[in-house]
């Protein structure tokens, strides 16, 4: 009765959840110097979030998430550079809309698979993206990629500043708020739910008849819209993008980022980007050599000790708090 | 160039390509297990075969035996306390898992050895070029492509001639039946892993002079020992033999014709592959 309460309840909204938001307005006004490295920590924390809504929802082990964070960076790349398309907004949804296109023809193919064949079939797809963007060098500059891209007012109204980075900086903050508030509500939905039974127990949600592939399909596809989105962001924010976007390292970092935060856990995306980014932007470049060392020995932990990452440790600390005041 | 030297070359790296995923093959057909480390034990085998020579004066065979011996402790040590603990974890723990093995591995060897690439110093005996009667060819590639064929044929051998193989077929084929009739497949894979590490680590040291040897090595050939094993079929040497065999001559031809982007043929190819039979070339349907 009890379990049953809390299942119809756990979509409303509770006090702490507006903590990430007043944090990313108040990063606005107390560090107006850091605005372009957030920028690029709120990016971090979407691209996060997408892969969340298929790693930690669906229980689909990808690594070839970068394939539409790179498919979102170049469509906006491409449309700026050969179409004379400059508008940020409009861009995004022209990203999005190619992302959803590509994770949704690859995930109708490759989520019949599972396992290894899966895991070797999506990092397939990102390398091949990658090479073709590398050899279409005409249409995407190859391996230099495309620099100094710029990009009209946003809706016409807010120009991109150059120097301080105040309105990419509130762009993306809300672009992330519009993105979240989608993943919300498709999480708690009964669409969330059966994606978690998924997730959970596969051949029992064959066996009471859920149409298990065309969620799958579902989630994938509005997974990579959601990293078209954040891949389009960092091309807008940086005026560049280059080949790096579509690496086996970035969708090894987007999942050691998440699986630090937490995954299948929403806020997860926010903690682990943030605390990765941070730690990364101060002491990767100082130390490049420990910082690995010390990540791997992190990502051994996290995989014998703390599967759940820095969220679920902090649940487990309240439960036990709360057990013992009882 | 002419094919007969395109295909010696071709097959020369695959050879390295085979010597190096054969392990990871039979590990993770064995135990399902996602290693996405294996490449970091190819490296430790290059970087003992360099060190050796270098600094301890070992001669170019002893050396690579070294490597195999050092590599295959190691890895034993490392399979009994951390992979055991893994078997049963999901695949995104094996993934992170091994991930974090390889940003250990790789800086560890930055700051031991340094982040320059090495270079094998290959005897006398094995410079120079051979003359095959119908083709002068290097000999040191002829060399691989002997020892690839010699240790394809000690595998087989091993594999279907031995008890010890046999075992490992039942528990590739069926774990929980192999496990039923009294085959105590955590030692199996104790061994098989310690084996197979050390059989990548002698394949790093022997291809440095094609793959090259430095920090990144690992990651840089990840996703080619994978499409090698995913191709072959988990836990079949002889289709791994093949697929390395067929990935090395068609990269070779690639690199040669194609050299910009060329290999994006390889990708398709997997991907088509794959989507085709699931399990490899010569996967069976397991359990």
């Amino acid at each position: 009765m009890i379990a049953a309460t809390q299942l119809a309840r756990r979509h409303r909204f509770r006090w702490w959840e507006l903590l990430p938001w007043v944090a990313g307005i108040a990063v606005f006004f107390a560090f107006p110097n850091y605005l372009s490295f957030a920028t690029q920590v709120l990016i971090t924390i979407l691209f996060a979030l997408s892969l969340d809504l298929v790693l930690g929802y669906a229980g689909i082990v990808t690594l070839g998430h970068a394939a539409f964070f790179g498919a979102g960076a170049y469509t906006v790349g491409m449309l700026a550079m050969h179409w004379g398309w400059h508008e940020p907004f409009s861009g995004l949804l022209a990203a999005a809309l190619v992302a959803a296109v590509i994770g949704f023809a690859s995930g109708m193919v490759l989520l019949r698979t599972h396992g290894l064949t899966l895991l070797m079939l999506t990092l397939c797809t990102m390398t091949l993206l990658e090479q073709a963007a590398n050899m279409s060098a005409a249409w995407t500059g190859g391996f230099d990629g495309m620099p100094g891209l710029s990009f009209s007012k946003i809706l016409g109204l807010f120009g991109f500043d150059a120097l301080y980075f105040r309105s990419q900086y509130l762009y993306a903050l809300a672009t992330l708020f519009l993105c979240f508030v989608v993943v919300r509500m498709l999480v708690y939905s009964s669409f969330g739910q059966s994606l978690t039974g998924v997730r959970e127990n596969l051949l029992r949600m064959h066996a009471i008849g859920a149409p298990v592939r065309t969620r799958q399909v579902l989630a994938y596809t509005v997974s990579a819209a959601l990293a078209g989105v954040a891949g389009a962001l960092f091309t807008q924010a940086n005026g560049y993008v280059n080949l790096a976007v579509l690496g086996l390292e970035r969708s090894a970092g987007v999942m050691i980022v998440l699986i630090l935060g937490g995954y299948g856990r929403l806020y997860g995306a926010f903690v682990g980007a943030t605390a990765y980014m941070v730690l990364e932007h101060t002491l990767a470049k100082a130390y490049p050599t420990a910082w690995q060392l010390g990540l791997g020995l992190t990502l051994i932990a996290v995989a014998l000790f703390a599967r759940n990452g820095v969220i679920g440790i902090a649940d487990s600390l309240r439960r036990r708090l709360e057990g013992s005041a009882r | 160039m002419d094919p007969v030297s395109i295909l010696l070359g071709g097959f020369a790296s695959g050879m390295v390509l085979f010597i190096v995923s054969v392990g990871l093959s039979v590990t993770m057909g064995l135990m399902g297990f996602v290693n996405l480390a294996h490449g970091g034990f190819a490296m430790l085998g290059g970087y003992v075969i360099v060190l050796a020579m270098k600094h301890w004066g070992f001669l170019f065979l002893p050396s690579v035996a070294l490597a195999f011996v050092t590599v295959a402790l190691f890895a034993v040590v490392l399979e009994r306390l951390l992979y055991a603990r893994l078997y049963r974890a999901t695949e995104l723990d094996q993934v992170l898992f091994t991930i974090g093995l390889v940003f250990v591995m790789t800086a560890a060897v930055t700051l031991g050895v340094g982040p320059e690439t090495q270079v094998v110093q290959l005897p006398d005996w094995l410079r120079g070029q051979t003359d095959l009667g119908f083709i002068k060819y290097r000999t040191y590639s002829l060399a691989l492509i002997a020892a690839g064929v010699l240790l394809a044929i000690g595998i087989w051998l091993g594999f279907e001639r031995t008890r010890f193989g046999a075992r490992i077929r039942a528990a590739v084929d069926n774990r929980r039946m192999a496990q039923s009739l009294g085959v105590d497949v955590g030692r199996l894979f104790a061994v098989t892993f310690a084996i197979g590490s050390g059989i990548a680590a002698v394949g790093g040291g022997l291809g440095a002079e094609i793959l090259g040897l430095d920090p990144n090595y690992p990651l840089r050939y990840l996703v080619y020992f994978l499409i090698v094993v995913s191709v072959g079929g988990l836990g079949r040497v002889t289709g791994v033999f093949f697929a390395a065999l067929f990935i090395g001559v068609l990269d070779f031809v690639l690199k040669i014709y194609f050299p910009k982007g060329g290999t994006i043929f390889i990708y398709v190819l997997t991907l088509v592959l794959l989507l085709w039979r699931p399990r490899g070339l010569f996967g069976r349907r397991g359990a």
